[in-house]
């Protein structure tokens, strides 16, 4: 059968928990990790008679987040009901936001240092606030095991972020991911840790399928829960190909009379994505506002104290550290995606070597290495900013040569010393030229050889002559040892 | 729109309901004559009309983000018709 | 001693003339005596109501400080969560169901130093108008044990009429206060909503439900509402506004009271009698100056309408929790399970796939077993209903077209206090009527609520007091409904007839 090409169409749903200290209806407390049920209270549990109060906290960090998305706030947003049973939703319905979401309308740029894909604008629908449900321990082995029921999830806020399907490759889906996640480190807004489930993604896919009669849409599916970036991206990979096969088999388009928009797990062992089972009924969540809960009206004036109040974005950054350093878009993102700390850390480099690129080149090479190596964070690493800068300084000046600057640079992390220590220490010194001439007279007295074949036109012999030099002295810069040799050479 | 037995057996599912035969047929004739009365609204000119969820209209009712205390565990699961001593218990959901 | 007024009793106790502890004896005895046939009682307690009553008596032998209701006994509503203490709702689901925590009400009653008599009974989850809906037993009514007390705050009236309490703590979704103290004789006041708070009252219909006092008379109501009254931070519908002294004002009379008659409360449906005693109440009032004019309120024959279908759907929503996993009634497991496991082999064995997809999966039916055993009638009709109108498609005309005109309730309201003060009218269309009667058909009892569901719609207060009885001796109630909180005019007014009247005195004979 015929092989086709297709466009792959991605729109993203991100359940992202907000770092507050309480849950978003009660005080319980919404640390990670605590034994099963010691975090729960008559709120969260559903106890009859209990009611919810809502956390200014929640919404603060959700509105943040919103505008930094380049959202809408409306004036008005309210709380609904979403209804369904499950063991983990003690109330038998969640609280969320179904008509009136708290914003609407932005996006999110991403782009591609290695600049696979241009830079584009992700349409954001909505973000909206609702509570996290508890957690079902299954027993894998054996399906007829109890599962036992956690809550002390349940009531957690969330902030849900549901993208336009603008996203058009498993590279542009990833840049998405990471910019957020970055954006919400940036704010502050959450941790992210995805192994935590502190940030959850469903993905919606489908293709648009190339036939000679136009492009054909295949049904949408949605993949639920996938919590880390190789999941994300294996999911798609094999869902695009699972969809193609399907089409060329059954043909099925969107819309097509019993086409529904289908629900998938990610079997990451079996590395496919199966049918989730579904009743269709379940899609009926009989959304209204719930009674319990006031709505919140947000005036332009609380909209712009928060934009006023907002942390600088990584895209803000990134612009700013090309104009003002003149660096390459690949460097900036490398120092962007570091964090604020490392931010600093380079400007403060930059400004004192005079040297945008040169310090970038350092922080980026030399200092990341080292943090690698080490597993250190920023905080632990012995050089200040300053000290750095006067390494690059140094080798600016054409004090040291840059072989040796990286070992002095070693040498003064591993002891935690000043440039100039480091170079007396290594016994490093710039050599004077009379006493390179010196050397090079010698050598080139010594090497008829390599006098005859240079002067036989094979330049690169009197390469042999540098290695001598650098044995007689350390010190001996490489380059005016070249060049003094072949001058010297020329006049015999 | 009146209420048919179909409405009443997916609402059955819906609300988590089990009703017998014999109950389906009574809460169909039962609702249908209480919704053939709610019906009555359809007369009353609602144009332009807010809708009234709330009996008073208050807004932004906050509070503060600080921890209170939770319930102990055993306190928590003492309700429960089926526990172990961490959790609540209920057949596989696995699949569900 | 047990006829005397509650605010008589806390003089009574502060001066030392009785101590709680033989109050509370008192009570006790009447409940000995008198509940067997009443059965307005869930769940009694002597020892610890003794006990309770002791430890305040001690407190004040100390001289230390004792609090407003200085150890007079109240009863509770079933559906008000008591920390330690069984709360059932009158449903089989909360049979075994013992709150870890209080209510705001109860921590205020505590506080006030109440004794907590007892828990009283009441219509399954606050659902219905004459406390037969109870799962466990029917409440009789003191003044014809064939007959009804109203609900669902039935046991809470009865008590009262009974003389087994002197105050007790109801709670109005539709009139479930205010229709039982008419049907009982006594005062029942349902205060404007976010009035008292909500926290710890099991929801029925959360944008309706609101919690009051009922006791012999308006001033009895004052007490009590006193210290039930407040804004509570953990309920976010709760107003924030301070509470007047109720219990200090209650005895000033009103000068120059605008009075409103409802042209639409006297047409057809109304009893004869009712009509009378009412038309007779008012002139009560113009005697004491009172004007009355006719207002008219056009929307409030669609409040039924309207009522049965957000109080439903706000129900449906509210009663999901009840599913058997995190508390309350489970089905037994096995039994269950083996049933369906029987259902699936002989549908296997019949090839009937459609049945099979359709077959519940066992935490389905854990749900559904749970909730047809755990439910009674009349709840699971109204989870039925309230399901039917917030399920797709049918949103916009049932549940959202019943907000729209709730707002036009409400405006009817607002129109008719411009002109008057009070909304003035019958708490019943009918006296109570015999056990059995009518819970054969569910929309006539809905029915019944047609006066009082408006109240709770609009949000607004509203009063029962006794104005009367039948030639058969059946009680009569005279409804006052208020401008949102303005209970403390409210409860003055009512005070006021009660002064220039003998009704509200009047007990029904105990065999
Ligand atoms: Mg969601
Ligand atoms: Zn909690």
């Amino acid at each position: 059968m015929p092989d086709h090409t297709y466009d792959l169409i991605v729109g993203l749903e991100t359940h992202v928990q907000l770092s507050t200290e309480t849950k978003l209806f009660c005080g319980c407390s919404t640390e990670f990790g605590a034994q099963p049920n010691t975090q729960t209270c008559p709120v969260c549990i559903g106890m009859p008679g209990s009611l919810p109060v809502m956390n200014r906290e929640a919404l603060q960090l959700a509105l943040k987040t919103a505008i930094a998305l380049n959202c809408e706030i409306p004036e008005f947003t309210k709380w609904d009901r979403k209804q369904y049973y499950y063991p983990d939703l003690p109330k038998g319905y969640q609280i969320s936001q179904y008509d009136l979401p708290m914003s609407q309308k932005g996006w999110l740029e991403i782009h591609d240092p290695k600049g696979r894909f241009q830079p584009k604008k992700v349409g954001i629908i909505r973000a909206h606030l609702e509570e996290d449900a508890g957690k079902s321990l299954h027993d894998e082995a054996a399906g007829k095991a109890d599962s036992r029921i956690d809550l002390n999830r349940t009531g957690t806020p969330l902030l849900e972020i549901v993208s336009a399907p603008d996203i058009r490759s498993t590279e542009e889906t990833r840049a998405y991911l990471t910019e957020l996640k970055l954006l919400l480190t940036y704010l502050g807004v959450s941790d992210c840790n995805m192994q935590e489930g502190s940030l959850r993604v469903d993905a919606n896919i489908n293709l648009h399928i190339h036939t000679p009669q136009g492009k054909v849409p295949t049904p949408i599916v949605e993949i639920k829960n996938l919590n880390s970036f190789r999941f994300i991206e294996r999911a798609l990979a094999y869902e695009a190909k699972r969809q193609l096969e399907v089409w060329q088999q059954t043909g099925r388009k969107l819309g097509e009379a019993g086409t529904f928009k289908q629900t998938r797990g990610w079997d990451d062992a079996q590395g496919v994505t199966f049918a989730q089972r579904e009743k269709e009924e379940s899609s009926d969540y009989r959304y209204f506002p719930d009674p319990d809960l006031c709505p919140v009206v947000t005036t332009q004036a609380e909209v712009e104290q928060v934009r006023a109040g907002l942390a600088e974005s990584p895209r803000a950054i990134r612009e700013r550290l090309e104009k003002a350093h003149g660096i390459t878009p690949y460097d900036s993102d490398v120092i962007a995606a570091q964090g604020r700390p490392t931010v600093d850390y380079y400007e403060a480099v930059a400004k004192a070597a005079g040297d945008g690129k040169k310090a970038a080149n350092w922080v980026t090479q030399e200092v990341l290495r080292v943090l690698n190596e080490q597993s250190w964070t920023l905080s632990q690493f012995p050089l200040t900013a300053a000290s750095l800068a006067d390494l690059v300084k140094r080798v600016i000046a054409g004090e040291i040569e840059i072989t040796r600057a990286k070992e002095v640079f070693n040498d003064m992390v591993a002891n935690k010393r000043s440039a100039a220590d480091s170079l007396q220490a290594l016994g490093i010194t710039k050599v004077d030229l009379s006493e390179l001439e010196a050397i090079c007279k010698e050598l080139v007295a010594a090497n008829p050889k390599i006098v005859a074949d240079v002067k036989g036109g094979k330049q690169q012999a009197v390469g042999a002559l540098v290695g001598q030099a650098k044995k007689r002295n350390p010190n001996a810069n490489p380059n005016d040892v070249r060049r003094i040799c072949l001058e010297l050479i020329e006049k015999m | 729109m009146s209420l048919t037995r179909a409405d009443v057996e997916k609402v059955s599912l819906l609300g988590r309901l089990r009703l017998s035969e014999a109950e389906l047929d009574k809460m169909t004739e039962q609702l249908a004559r209480v919704v053939g009365y709610v019906e009555q609204l359809r007369e009353v000119n609602t144009e332009g009309v807010q809708p009234m969820a709330h009996a008073l209209d208050m807004h932004n009712v906050f509070r503060d983000d600080a921890l209170a205390a939770s319930l102990p565990r055993d306190a928590a699961l003492a309700n429960a018709p089926k526990r172990d001593s961490e959790c609540y218990r209920v057949p596989a959901v696995l699949g569900e | 001693m047990t006829a005397r007024s509650a605010a008589e009793l806390i003089a009574d106790l502060n001066a030392r003339k009785v101590s709680s502890a033989e109050l509370t004896k008192g009570y006790l005895d009447q409940i000995a005596k008198h509940d067997g046939r009443v059965k307005a009682f869930l769940l009694v307690d002597p020892a610890a109501a003794l006990a309770r009553a002791k430890e305040i008596d001690d407190r004040r032998a100390a001289g230390k400080p004792v609090g407003k209701l200085g150890g007079l006994p109240v009863a509770i509503k079933d559906v008000i969560c008591t920390q330690g203490v069984r709360t059932t709702c009158a449903s089989r689901m909360l049979e075994n169901f013992v709150p870890p925590y209080d209510a705001t009400v109860v921590t205020k009653l505590k506080s006030a130093d109440a004794v907590l008599i007892g828990k009283t009974n009441m219509d399954e989850f606050a659902m219905g108008g004459s406390t037969e809906n109870s799962a466990y037993f029917k409440t009789t009514n003191p003044w014809d044990t064939s007959r009804v007390p109203g609900g669902s705050s039935g046991g809470a009236a009865a008590c009262l009429a009974a003389g087994m309490a002197p105050l007790s703590i109801g709670t109005d979704t539709g009139g479930s206060i205010r229709q039982p103290a008419a049907l009982c004789s006594v005062t029942g006041l349902k205060p404007t909503y976010g009035r008292v708070s909500r926290y710890g009252l099991v929801a029925f219909a959360s944008s309706l439900d609101q919690i009051g006092p009922l006791g012999r008379s308006a001033e009895d109501c004052a007490v009590l509402l006193e210290v039930l009254a407040g804004h509570d931070p953990r309920d976010s519908t709760s107003a924030n506004l301070p509470v007047p002294e109720y219990s200090k004002t209650v005895n000033q009379p009103l000068a120059g009271l605008k009075l409103g008659l409802v042209r639409e409360y006297f047409g057809a449906g109304l009893d004869a009698e009712i009509e009378a005693a009412v038309r007779e109440a008012v002139k009560v009032y113009q005697s004491l100056g009172a004007t009355v004019k006719e207002v008219s309120m056009p929307h409030s024959k669609y409040g039924i309408a309207t009522y049965y279908i957000i109080a439903p759907s706000e129900a449906s929503s509210n009663l999901a929790r009840y599913d058997g996993v995190h508390y309350g009634y489970r089905t037994e497991e096995k039994a269950m399970l083996a049933e369906l496991a029987a259902e699936q082999q002989k549908l296997e064995a019949a090839k009937d796939q459609k049945k099979l997809a359709d077959l519940d999966t066992p935490l389905v039916r854990l749900y559904r077993q749970t909730r047809a055993e755990g439910f009674g009638p009349e709840v699971k009709r109204r989870i039925m209903l309230g399901t039917y109108t917030l399920s797709a498609g049918y949103y916009d005309a049932y549940y959202l077209k019943a907000l729209k005109v709730r707002r036009l309730i409400r405006g009817d309201y607002d129109q008719a206090f411009e002109q008057v003060d009070f909304v003035v009218g019958p708490t019943t269309p009918s006296p109570a009527f015999k056990i059995g009667e009518k819970s054969s058909d569910p929309l006539a009892m809905y029915l019944e609520d047609l006066y009082t569901v408006t109240a709770n719609l609009a949000g607004i207060g509203g009063i029962s007091i006794p104005c009367g009885f039948t030639k058969s001796g059946l009680p009569i109630g005279l409804q006052m409904q208020c401008r949102p909180f303005d209970e403390e005019r409210l409860l003055r007014a009512a005070a006021m007839y009660q002064r220039a009247t003998d009704w509200h005195t009047k007990r029904p004979k105990l065999g």
